[in-house]
């Protein structure tokens, strides 16, 4: 089977099988990507995801960029982002097209009025698991509360939060540097 | 036609500053698409991460597919949508590819990410703020499902999807 199939067909599990995205893609990749086929090395791969997380973007689609890009230059990259995401495009047109002729079946209605709340616990939830492994300590809890205020009850953009979160950062470390 | 360009632009954005990953996209994703452009409700965007939670795939992905197709009811939306939160990885990704391990040691890219990651955190908290409103919570029995759920994500190790579908059925008892 020629390389761009195998490619593609490879990300396209990952991206048919991995439900919740993102994260949760990670160990398939890697048994896909570095275990069986050995497309790419176990250095490369750890390379990959921390160049994944410092571009802003689709985790997934990053990952899968990076690695087609490794294996078959630009148009493997293009391959590999196309099959982690065509499963999932599919699926959802699916859902849009119809989910809308569902929504006001009352048993659906009932569902999800108990669903919303539910959800809004999922994302709740991380923002504490997060602040965890991101060391949020006395000094820094200021941040992540001042940017989910701005946005929250002042409408500030998310992107002027992630924007002056990063100058800050550079401007912050130039500054403890020079102290030295 | 502008419908089509303001979809792109709009994702263009999402996906250029879009860090942290999924729950952290959603801040973004909400203030564009919900409170800027109007496109969805807030009941409507909380029932996609829902059924994102549930189907394959990431939420940037998800969300620009759905919201891509239902505001201009035409698969085009959806390719456009898509299309272009993915379009700032490729000239990202492969910018930095031939150099990535001179990018991760630079210094400055460190610097702004000890910056972005507390903000990552802030973002998640923004978006979970955002969807703690009267249409997702629509009387005290929410409260309650909240708390319940907040209590079995946060001390069990209950998948997304069970915890799903365990309100669902609630739902159907409850209202």
């Amino acid at each position: 089977m020629n390389l761009f199939w195998q490619i593609f067909f490879t990300f396209a599990k990952i991206g048919m099988f991995t439900i919740g995205g993102g994260y949760a893609m990670l160990p398939l990749i890697q048994q896909e990507v570095v275990d069986q086929k050995n497309w790419i090395s176990q250095k490369d791969f750890i390379d990959m995801i921390a160049i994944s997380q410092s571009v802003p973007g689709v985790f997934a689609v990053n990952i899968a960029i990076f690695a087609g890009y490794r294996m078959k230059g630009n148009i493997g990259s293009v391959v590999a982002a196309l099959g982690t995401i065509l499963p999932s495009f599919f699926i959802m047109l699916l859902i849009a097209m119809f989910f809308r002729n569902f929504q006001d079946n009352i048993y659906i209605a009932k569902m999800f009025n108990a669903i919303r709340p539910a959800v809004v616990a999922l994302i709740a939830v991380p923002v504490f698991s997060t602040a965890k492994t991101v060391g949020i300590n006395v000094k820094t809890i200021i941040i992540p509360v001042a940017s989910a205020f701005l946005i929250w009850y002042w409408g500030v953009s998310p992107v002027y939060i992630v924007l002056i979160a990063a100058i800050g950062g550079i401007i912050y470390g130039k500054l403890a540097k020079n102290h030295k | 036609m502008l419908l089509y360009w303001q979809l792109f632009v709009t994702y263009f954005k999402i996906g250029l500053f879009g860090f942290g990953g999924g729950y952290a996209m959603l801040s973004l994703i909400q203030h564009e698409v919900v409170d800027k452009r109007e496109w969805i409700s807030a009941t409507e965007f909380t029932d996609i991460v829902a059924i994102s939670q549930m189907t394959p795939g990431p939420i940037g992905i998800n969300s620009a597919t759905y919201i891509g197709y239902s505001v201009t009811n035409n698969v085009l939306g959806s390719v456009i949508a898509t299309f272009a939160v993915c379009l700032p990885s490729f000239i990202l990704v492969l910018a930095i590819a031939h150099s990535y391990r001179k990018f991760s040691a630079n210094k400055y890219v460190e610097y702004a990410f000890e910056g972005l990651r507390p903000a990552t955190v802030g973002l998640v908290g923004a978006a979970a703020l955002l969807l703690m409103n009267n249409e997702n919570f629509i009387d005290f029995k929410s409260i309650i499902i909240f708390v319940i759920a907040f209590i079995l994500t946060m001390f069990t190790k209950l998948h997304p999807i069970l915890l799903i579908l365990l309100a669902g059925i609630a739902g159907l008892f409850i209202y």
